[in-house]
């Protein structure tokens, strides 16, 4: 709905001269096609926009949160994928075909499993592989794994019938996910030095990973939050005194910590018990972190209006703290839980690569990385790293949820 | 000649409610040595007119519409709104051509640098001077604008200053590089009266020694009356009423204005009580197609104003009404009109 000769009109009447003209056409030509553009797609957003606006009427701030990290997609992404995690690890014994101790002593460090769609005549058929037997090849010392002459094919079966197991522990079951008819292994990872695959004992060995260093952080959060608000919120000498305690436990060395719990910490207990006493001893420690942002942050809230104007209300200490300062630092809680969890998991691998967390026979993630700390292990078998790549993934999915969870608690963000 | 020429323009946000129309078709100018002030409540779209001139809008919101013809120094006439956000054409129009003087003196500068060294920052980017230099343009300044002790303030950090010299400071910055129009958004709002009468002197003076034309935007119609040759009255987005301080005084035509004035409190009067515009403000979000006063006007014709919105119409020389009392043209309706 331009005006083109207003345009005109008032050119010639400031005397910018037709000089001009064919600019401004152009400028405003751009300017209706920008416009055009936003319009279209405006319109076009309108049905999912009126969804979100009766979603967002009346909503409350958790599901305001909502809202708003569904639509951070990397979060999003990464919360599905760590949800596929978990689930694989729940349910381990229907995943994968072989348990953490099942060995093959034919199959000593053998490769990951080359699998065939195709099979000798060309024709696409079920999956399927040939047997082998590892031997060492005499030149290089290297364990190879030989196809025999016979060149038996043994075919991967989906859902397949195997041993009964019981999901959970309850229900039993006997299908699995794949599974080889026959006694040939498949390794879909490869194998390890006792012909065990690497696959299943990874899938096994997350369950320990992720879920035992939940109830550390749960400890050292909720200590956290406890002291550090105290010592922010009351100040004076309460303040002195905790953050001098703090101080102390900060400055005891980790590792050596860790060396003289695990020699204190009695040999009859299982490894998953002694893991839970290590991670409990831990988190005892470790609230420190916590506790000096909790009491930095509330010290700077704290001289906020809308506190003093709490306190003449006459809100009691406690009501302030919660309901008025805590919500404030919402945003550095939920990222440093999140960071806790696999600052926990990447501590009990790191615990259990030393040898002092989880112990052979049960496997975690660290247990597994034991045997890569060789390097001609690692040169010959590469394949032995890979629980690093689990370890590496877990860790940089919880960042970005925590990263989406932040975004979302922000009440200042876009 | 026209220094500044703004026509139809239009920023929009692009929320998840709906459109925001922060500015909705709004057209002023500015000549040589002029001052123009633009006048409205909170939330009409003032700030928004003068962030969009300098391309300072942000995502969500967008500019939808118009063109900004501005003069420059030497002589070239460019559209800045047509620029690319990122060009460094549009980094020399900032600061050199037009500058902003910020409402909140205290959130508008750094807290951690020394404000000699933000006012420096302007020369450093428009100009060639060497630090010497620089630093004996920027004590004139400082003198100029009327902070005492230069060289001791030059060092200083924003929270040492008072208030008014804070903003004294912050003229400082705008006029360093001698700009065409200098925006001032609500400048003394923040300040006490008799500071405000200083500054306002100040500018002044500023302005008839530099060249520059001001473009005050102000919820204060003493300041208007003082300083401003033509006013442009906001409501919702749009310029209703744009005439000289003299006939907005003498003669306000369109209803709006003419409760703002008489609602002004007049010394020597007791009443019981003050007149005020009944109602509030309407949202700006997803505005229905009418005339934005319609809610609070008492002259308001059911059927009329609130169908269509009047057209910024010419009813006498120079004074510009947007109001169905005087003219029957409505606004031309576009691609945004029933979104």
């Amino acid at each position: 709905m331009e005006k083109v000769d207003q345009l005109d009109r008032q050119a010639d009447k400031q005397g910018w001269g037709n000089a001009q003209a064919p600019t401004a056409d152009r400028s405003r030509s751009a300017m209706n096609d920008r416009s055009a553009q936003l319009n279209q797609r405006y319109r076009r957003n309108k049905a999912r926009r009126q969804i979100l606006a009766e979603q967002l009427y009346g909503a409350s701030q958790y599901q305001l949160m909502r809202v708003k990290f569904k639509k951070h997609r990397v979060a999003m992404l990464s919360l599905y994928l760590l949800g596929i995690f978990y689930f694989v690890a729940i349910f381990a014994e229907f995943m994968v075909p072989y348990t953490t101790t099942q060995r093959f002593e034919e199959a000593i460090y053998a490769s990951p499993t080359q699998i065939h769609l195709f099979d000798a005549e060309g024709k696409l058929t079920t999956p399927f592989f040939y047997s082998s037997k590892s031997k060492i090849d005499t030149a290089t010392f290297r364990y190879e794994p030989v196809i025999d002459d016979a060149a038996t094919v043994n075919r991967i079966q989906f859902f397949a019938q195997g041993e009964p197991y019981k999901v959970l522990g309850i229900i039993p079951l006997n299908r699995r996910l794949y599974a080889v008819e026959g006694e040939q292994p498949l390794f879909l990872l490869g194998a390890d030095q006792l012909g065990r695959d690497l696959l299943s004992r990874i899938i096994y060995a997350s369950r320990v990973s992720l879920f035992v260093g939940f109830g550390g952080v749960i400890i050292s959060f909720f200590l956290g939050i406890l002291l550090g608000g105290i010592s922010g919120f009351a100040g004076g000498v309460v303040d002195v005194v905790i953050q001098r305690l703090i101080e102390l436990l900060m400055s005891i060395p980790q590792i050596p910590l860790w060396l003289a719990l695990s020699a204190a910490i009695p040999t009859e207990w299982t490894g998953i018990q002694t893991y839970f006493a290590i991670t409990l001893v831990l988190s005892l420690v470790g609230w420190t972190g916590l506790a000096r942002v909790v009491r930095g942050k509330i010290l700077s809230l704290r001289e906020e209006d809308y506190v003093t104007a709490a306190r003449i209300s006459s809100a009691s200490n406690m009501a302030i703290i919660f309901r008025h300062l805590l919500p404030g630092i919402t945003s550095y809680l939920v990222v440093h839980v999140t960071i806790s969890i696999p600052y926990m998991i990447l501590g009990e691998t790191t615990l259990s690569f030393l040898g002092l967390g989880i112990r052979a026979p049960d496997v975690s993630w660290g247990t597994l990385l034991q045997q890569a700390q060789d390097v001609v292990v690692i040169t010959n078998y590469p394949w032995l790293l890979l629980p690093a790549v689990f370890v590496v993934a877990a860790v940089i999915l919880f960042n970005f949820i925590g990263d989406g969870l932040r975004d979302a608690a922000d009440p200042y963000a876009r | 000649m026209n220094r500044l020429d703004v026509q139809g323009l239009k920023t929009y946000f692009f929320l998840d409610k709906g459109i925001l129309k922060a500015v909705d078709g709004v057209s002023f100018t500015v000549g040589d040595q002029e001052t123009i002030g633009i006048i409205g409540e909170s939330g009409c779209g003032k700030s928004m007119t003068a962030q969009s001139l300098l391309r300072l809008v942000a995502r969500p919101g967008e500019i939808v519409h118009g063109q900004a013809f501005l003069r420059r120094k030497d002589g070239s006439i460019v559209d800045i709104l047509a620029l690319d956000a990122n060009s460094s054409e549009l980094r020399s129009i900032r600061g050199n051509e037009i500058s902003i003087v910020f409402q909140e003196p205290m959130t508008s500068f750094s807290p951690v640098h020394t404000i000699g060294f933000q006012i420096s920052q302007m020369y450093k980017i428009h100009t060639d001077l060497n630090k010497a230099e620089i630093r004996e343009r920027v004590l004139e300044l400082l003198t100029r604008v009327g902070i005492s002790n230069p060289q001791q303030r030059l060092d200083e950090y924003p929270y040492q200053l008072s208030g008014g010299m804070r903003q004294r400071a912050m003229i400082a910055m705008a006029l360093s590089c001698k700009p065409q129009v200098v925006i001032a958004d609500e400048p003394t709002t923040a300040l006490d009266v008799t500071i405000q009468a200083q500054i306002l002197e100040l500018m002044k003076d500023l302005q008839h020694e530099a060249d520059m034309s001001t473009v005050y935007i102000t919820h204060n119609m003493a300041v208007i009356a003082e300083n401003v040759d033509r006013v442009y009255v906001m409501y919702l987005g749009r310029v209703v009423e744009s005439t000289t301080t003299q006939q907005l005084f003498s003669n306000p035509l369109h209803p709006y204005t003419q409760k703002l004035l008489r609602s002004i409190p007049r010394p020597g009067q007791r009443v019981d009580r003050l007149e005020i515009i009944a109602g509030s403000v309407p949202n700006a979000i997803d505005p229905p197609v009418q005339c934005g006063f319609f809610s609070r006007c008492p002259a308001a014709m059911v059927g009329k104003c609130d169908r269509t919105v009047p057209e910024l119409v010419e009813i006498e020389a120079g004074h510009f009404v947007r109001c169905f009392l005087y003219s029957e043209e409505t606004e031309p309706e576009d691609e945004w009109t029933n979104i």
